[in-house]
């Protein structure tokens, strides 16, 4: 085998090198179509900013969509870990939303909230880990492709909630849009309050600290599992050559089901998040993920099964999809798909950049 | 049409799978293209057909310099190939098949294909329904399907690659009738084989390869010793292993069938004492690979039963043969093996099946410097595998094995590597029969077969005999790999 010409360094600077001028292609065409639209690009980019950080509303909204986004993105990491596209993940957040929101409904006049909130949690972890395994064993078992799976549960998710909201949990005489009975403040997660550090005064904020602790606490989590366990190395193994780990002794079904469960359970956990954080609409409705999951598969995509990455990526992802919605953005005569634009581009111009580097750096080692 | 190879030269990067080979063939006649695997007949066959371009070299079609950069081309110049497995579309009708490829408008006449089509596979006594699903035809049907499309599009040289590894003794018939008459017809036939009665039955001239060049020529019929002789090199020196005390039966396969879809082998029975190394020989899809994988566990056999150390294991997951001390290190070593992009010790951390959480990353390091030296592996414990040379990796594949094993099981273990290498693994595979390791191993190399093995199993079209290796020559292993003996 011929060896390659470039040192060790020289290839990882050649692979940000491409991966920067990605960024910089993706930020210099979003700007082309501000220009179009007839915008200036920096105008936008300083109300996206300053719609998302410039106040404490804005930052509250940055901060409950990165949470779900990053617990997605850290399930995410083992089914990707694993070489299987998770794509039922929004399913798998609504069936964790369907499930905590029937938890509450059941045990909301049995039990005190503070034990009904945590075993609705339970309920959508373990809602969202049935789901997906289901998209496992269609995959193991029926021949079904993750993809096809996952897309088809996704739809039947969907229909789910309809139902509820409309029929059995649904409020007479009005639109299923509207969803069912908003829950009462003492259902939702408590917010941040205002406190201060010597001479600042941080506002008070609406996101929970428990969101804050169990998004965060999940990336960690699944970074060190992948990184320092038997159970994480085999995943990797199977993902790259799931023959070779296989004749190597590794139980791949299971390793394969786990990690769907896994990863179902955490996007449960962001679909119970979407019901009972502070910064909700406190109820079940109809396409209640709007997308967070498909944003995740999208940043680890990105971030390219580097779970550390994916810290910044979706707090990143969460700050244009918040900015670009609020208020300011549509006064300009934007419409929120501006931020979609922008991640979409950037999402495109990275994975360019990384299938250059395919093609161009890897190719010559061969 | 007259086919004329000149001085063809294809490398797969270290690898030369064409080394300047020349080759004329006449019109009207069957060509036999003859050889080991991998001594170059496909890629040779792929060139002119335009499956793969030349590194250097000149095709000449009756005279006229041509070339020929995709199947496409090929076609339009008259040179079709039939490949060893079927490239059609199973999803699709006979029909559908048939008009695939077929040069015209938007829309396929299909009135005209299906005449045709009925028509030609009349001539050749062929029983096609154009209305059946491919995927429900023999691989022998699909064969003449593929012939009667490459003479639809107008082909006045066809290849095959090995046409009569999967299909019936009828069919086998009817393929040489039509090749016969096709002949017959002023067309070239170039027919690529392994097998040597095959070739005295129907071909007039054979073309022997060997390691990317050409070992010979000869018109038909010759003798076989000629053709043995030209196929596996010069005859050497019999084997001079001296034995090894045998200990008890560990493994033991009592009338076993396995099979896939092409091949079965039926009722094998044998018996396999601690230390004792048996050779299998056979072209390459005999079915050695069926029956080490059903000795690993992971081919369910179709009937019969697998014992190991006096336990019946028949049906027993992969898992607990792996428990009970057998292993198996398949032919493709990036591609079941060892998993490109990880690291040496990472494929040791993965190999150890510890049951530990967590990783102890500094004992997995320590453990695959230890193995590194142990196995004169050329590469550091962070080195990635594909890193590695093809022989450094069939030493980390030894070095991933646990150190004790009941059964070993091989597929080509030194194919590809240099002497050196070959010598070095079989120093450490013998020191393992020592300890009482059984080792089944398949190989293509007449004297690794010899010299390495206790006693033989020669696979023929998923048929399997039994020689003595001791007395045994590399002729008569020869002639019996090419199927002289196994009658029918």
């Amino acid at each position: 085998m011929k060896k390659s010409g470039r040192t060790r360094a020289e290839t990882i600077a050649a692979e940000w090198g491409l991966r920067l001028a990605g960024v910089v292609a993706a930020l210099i065409l979003s700007a082309l179509v501000l220009l179009v639209l007839g915008v200036s690009p920096f105008r936008v980019a300083w109300i996206i900013l300053s719609a998302a950080f410039g106040s404490p509303s804005g930052i509250s909204g940055v901060l409950s969509l990165w949470m779900p986004l990053l617990l997605c993105a850290a399930g995410l990491l083992f089914t990707f870990s694993a070489g299987m596209w998770n794509i039922g993940i929004e399913g798998q957040i609504a069936i964790g939303a369907v499930v905590a929101t029937g938890t509450i409904l059941l045990l909301r006049d049995v039990l005190p909230p503070a034990a009904v909130l945590p075993l609705a949690a339970l309920g959508g972890m373990l809602g969202g880990a049935l789901w997906a395994l289901l998209v496992g064993l269609l995959r193991l078992y029926g021949n079904v492709n993750e993809i096809f799976g996952g897309l088809g549960l996704n739809f039947l998710a969907d229909g789910l909630i309809l139902y509820l909201v409309k029929g059995p949990w649904g409020q007479p005489g009005r639109s299923a849009t509207s969803g069912m009975e908003p829950f009462p403040p003492a259902l939702w997660l408590p917010a941040l309050p205002s406190w201060s550090i010597g001479p600042w005064q941080v506002p008070a904020l609406n996101v929970s600290p428990i969101e804050l602790l169990l998004g965060l606490m999940a990336i960690v989590a699944v970074a060190l599992a992948l990184r320092g366990t038997h159970f994480g190395l085999r995943l990797k193994a199977i993902g790259k050559n799931l023959r070779s780990a296989f004749l190597l002794g590794v139980s791949t079904t299971r390793h394969l089901l786990v990690s769907f469960a896994l990863c179902g359970a955490l996007a449960g956990l962001a679909g119970w998040m979407l019901v009972v954080g502070p910064n909700t609409r406190h109820q079940l409705l109809p396409q209640i993920s709007s997308g967070i999951g498909f944003l995740a598969i999208l940043v680890v995509l990105l971030v390219s099964l580097n779970a550390w990455w994916a810290l910044p990526v979706t707090f990143f992802f969460a700050a244009i999809a918040k900015g670009s919605s609020l208020r300011p953005t549509m006064e300009l005569g934007l419409d929120s798909a501006v931020g979609g634009v922008i991640q979409g581009l950037l999402v495109l111009f990275i994975l360019l950049a990384q299938g250059l580097q395919n093609r161009f750096l890897q190719r010559e080692g061969g | 049409m007259k086919v004329e190879l000149l001085d063809i030269h294809k490398h797969f990067g270290p690898v030369r799978a064409n080394d300047g080979i020349s080759l004329c063939v006449e019109p009207g006649t069957i060509h036999a293209l003859l050889g080991e695997n991998g001594a170059g007949k496909s890629t040779l066959m792929k060139v002119l057909s335009g499956f793969f371009s030349a590194d250097r070299g000149t095709i000449l079609l009756d005279g006229r310099p041509v070339s020929m950069d995709s199947p496409s081309q090929a076609i339009a110049c008259g040179v079709g190939m039939l490949h060893q497995d079927p490239l059609d579309f199973p999803a699709l009708s006979v029909l559908d098949n048939y008009l695939l490829g077929s040069p015209g408008r938007f829309f396929p006449d299909r009135g005209r294909g299906r005449r045709a089509l009925l028509s030609l596979a009349a001539q050749f006594d062929f029983h096609l329904h154009p209305e059946a699903r491919v995927a429900a035809l023999s691989i022998g049907e699909r064969q003449q399907l593929e012939i009667l499309r490459l003479l639809w599009l107008g082909v006045q040289v066809l290849i095959l690659d090995e046409p009569t590894t999967a299909i019936s003794a009828q069919q086998k018939e009817k393929l040489f009738a039509a090749l016969r008459q096709l002949a017959a017809q002023g067309r070239t036939v170039i027919f690529v084989s392994h097998k040597l009665a095959e070739v005295e039955e129907l071909c007039q001239r054979v073309t022997v390869l060997s390691h990317g060049r050409v070992a010979g020529e000869a018109a038909i019929p010759c003798a076989t010793e000629h053709l043995v002789r030209m196929m596996f090199g010069q005859e050497i020196a019999q084997s001079k292993r001296p034995p090894t005390p045998l200990g008890e039966v560990v493994l033991e396969l009592d009338r076993l069938t396995v099979s896939d879809w092409r091949l079965e082998v039926k009722d094998l029975s044998l018996q396999v004492r601690a230390g004792e190394v048996i050779g299998l020989a056979g072209l390459e899809g005999s079915g050695q690979r069926l029956v080490l994988q059903a000795c690993a566990g992971l081919r369910r056999p179709q009937a019969g039963r697998i014992s190991l150390g006096g336990r019946d294991f028949t049906g027993r997951p992969y898992s607990r043969f792996l428990d009970a001390g057998v292993a198996y290190m398949p032919a493709g070593r990036l591609e079941e093996g060892l998993i490109p992009g990880m690291t040496l010790t990472e494929h040791v951390a993965l190999a150890s099946r510890s049951r530990a959480f967590l990783v102890d990353w500094k004992a997995a390091g320590q453990t695959t410097a230890e193995r590194i030296r142990q196995y004169n592996i050329v590469g550091t414990p962070a080195s990635p595998v594909e890193s590695l040379s093809g022989g450094n990796q069939q030493r980390t594949l030894l070095g991933l094995l646990p150190p004790y094993l009941q059964v070993l099981l091989m597929e080509h273990p030194t194919r590809g590597l240099d002497i050196e290498s070959t010598e070095y693994i079989w120093q450490q595979l013998q020191q393992r029969t020592q300890q009482g390791t059984a080792i089944l191993f398949a190989s293509a190399d007449l004297d690794e077969l010899l010299d390495r093995s206790d006693r033989l199993l020669v696979f023929f079209a998923g048929r399997v005999k039994e020689l003595d290796a001791r007395t045994t020559s590399v002729q008569q292993l020869g002639e019996w790999i090419g199927g002289k003996g196994f009658d029918g």
